[in-house]
């Protein structure tokens, strides 16, 4: 069977974010794989070594520089990859599913797609519930726990307060994967040197013949959130220590 | 606006939602309810500023086990009540549901918001966790949002509420149905939505020392988080983990025990109204972005603080 994977490219997580006036930001920074698509990749590649003769495909929409994050992709074990290119790093998720859907279809037939629960970068938490719908296909996001028998995959999903909810639902299918699903593999220097063989199929975006949609949401500028100030330092005995803090939260704070 | 409903109530933090959308006089809010009876909750609804509320069914029960018809269901709310925004809770549950509404439909969406402007469709909400904001400009309608709990405080804006009940004609799909719904083993407080968050990092040392924060938590009505550390060493479950890959808060009071203060980790709580850290180590990251630092050892000072606060209380 053919599992594919929908990775994104994005800055990495401790990177210094820099703002270049509206929705341009420092792309000199260091970039890695979204960090909730490398769970989505370990299931897929956990269900590849149980069902013999699967093929994991890493899928990514973005601009030439990530090529580097579908190689990581490779390096940990996904098949072949799959670059759409665009020219801007921001795309609507409207159109960025449009674009993942057309890809997919055009290479292959999917009976699972794995997506990161959100990316870290708009942390839009859209793209598998989009995704899923131009596909037509049920769709559970954070996930933690994946089984399949059958045609029916059964999840769970990870709520408030640690509920966790049990979902069946028919494959082909849509899962967004959530940090307490799997502990992923680093890459081994074999691995990342076999990497640079396999197969990387680069689409034009202008080649899958999608009219340009209207975007649903524009990103007009991106603003240096401000971090508060060095707060006021008590240094005593624990208890003149807690009898204080308890002033200030009352009387100053008053959230107490 | 979609109320998020637990155990047959109105949940506390759909107040602040409500106010959120009270903001503009000119907007009519209409509270849509799935399970929790209409004449229930209408005291309180209007309380906070709802004009209408209606109860949204469909011709088979067990509505909350099918998400994707109950997103149908809204849908077809959305046209039948000619709604021009569905606002929700962006909790993990109103997340999940609104991105379904907004999936359906190709509809403009954006999960947890800080602000909105309901005269130009202008939202801000952060971007790259917490590290920048962005301005978003929505095109089209309905506009799809949900708002990040405890952002909005709840104000008081008495209105007269009609209850109408919805039928929506919705064929149950049976390709994605909730089987079960398990309790987590933290049980406690849902983390996102608390109003106050006692947390502990890898400086903890131990699951069973993580107890030390449990009893202040009691004393104090609050949630208990934990750091990538103390998670990944094994001392907390991961559904309690706040930052990057864990939750994003934003409590009134957040304290940091025992936690340096990684960028990852203000990603996740940085929204936070009130940021106290308690560590020994004076150079800790942590101490130059909070309200109020205590240097000290945390098995000394979290103690100290719990006692503190029983014997307030006794008083």
């Amino acid at each position: 069977m053919q599992i594919y994977v929908c990775i994104k490219h994005v800055p990495d997580t401790a990177a210094n974010i820099r703002p270049l006036g509206g929705p341009a930001f420092d792309e000199t920074v260091k970039f890695i794989i979204n960090p909730y698509d490398e769970h989505a990749l370990e299931q897929a590649l956990r269900i590849r070594e149980e069902k013999n003769g699967s093929e994991v495909i890493a899928v990514t929409a973005g601009k030439e520089a990530a090529m580097g994050t579908l190689r990581s992709a490779l390096a940990m074990g996904a098949d072949r990859g799959i670059l759409i290119k665009t020219d801007t790093y921001f795309s609507d998720s409207l159109e960025t599913s449009r674009l993942l859907k057309r890809a997919i279809e055009l290479d292959g037939s999917p009976s699972l797609i794995f997506t990161g629960k959100q990316s870290v970068d708009t942390e839009g938490m859209q793209l598998p519930f989009r995704l899923a719908a131009f596909l037509d296909l049920p769709v559970v996001v954070d996930v933690v726990a994946f089984s399949m028998a059958g045609g029916v995959v059964t999840v769970e999903r990870e709520g408030e307060g640690g509920v966790r909810e049990v979902i069946e639902m028919t494959a082909p299918c849509v899962v967004g994967a959530a940090k307490g699903l799997n502990r992923p593999r680093c890459p081994t220097l074999p691995e990342m040197m076999k990497a640079k063989k396999k197969d990387i199929k680069i689409i034009e975006r202008a080649d899958l013949h999608i009219p340009l949609p209207h975007p649903t949401v524009e990103i007009l500028e991106l603003q240096a959130a401000p971090d508060r100030g060095r707060g006021v330092i008590l240094k005593d005995r624990p208890e003149n220590m807690v009898r204080e803090l308890l002033h200030l939260l009352r009387e100053e704070a008053q959230v107490l | 606006m979609l109320i998020e409903e637990k155990g047959g109530e109105v949940k506390k933090t759909n107040l602040g939602v409500l106010s959120a959308a009270r903001q503009d006089q000119q907007n009519e809010v209409c509270a849509l309810v799935f399970s929790v009876h209409p004449e229930s909750c209408r005291g309180m609804l209007q309380r906070y500023g709802v004009d209408k509320i209606v109860a949204v069914k469909t011709p088979e029960p067990n509505l909350v086990s099918r998400p994707e018809d109950q997103a149908g269901a809204l849908s077809l709310a959305i046209d039948e009540f000619k709604l021009d925004v569905l606002l929700g809770v962006a909790s993990p549950a109103g997340k999940d549901m609104l991105a379904r509404v907004a999936s359906l439909r190709d509809a403009p969406l954006v999960l947890d918001c800080l602000e909105i402007d309901f005269s130009s469709g202008i939202i801000k909400k952060s971007h790259f966790s917490g590290r920048t904001t962005a301005t978003l400009k929505l095109k089209g309608r309905p506009w799809i949002l949900g708002v990040r709990p405890n952002i909005f405080p709840e104000i008081i804006a008495p209105r007269e509420a009609d209850v109408f009940t919805y039928l929506a004609p919705i064929q149950a799909s049976k390709r994605l149905v909730i089987r079960e719904t398990r309790q987590g083993a933290a049980g406690g407080l849902d983390l996102s939505e608390a109003e106050i968050i006692i947390a502990g990092g890898r400086a903890v040392g131990s699951a069973d020392n993580f107890k030390i924060l449990r009893d202040c938590a009691s004393v104090l009505g609050a949630a208990v988080g934990a750091s990538r550390a103390a998670v990944d060493a094994g001392f907390a479950a991961h559904a309690m983990q706040v930052g990057q890959t864990g939750k994003t808060v934003s409590p009134k009071l957040y304290l940091a025990c025992g936690i340096s203060g990684s960028i990852q980790h203000f990603a996740g709580m940085k929204t936070a109204k009130v940021i106290v850290a308690i560590n020994n180590d004076p150079d800790a990251p942590i101490f130059n972005k909070c309200d109020y630092g205590l240097l000290g050892d945390l098995f000394e000072v979290v103690p100290a603080l719990t006692k503190a606060l029983g014997q307030s209380q006794l008083k």
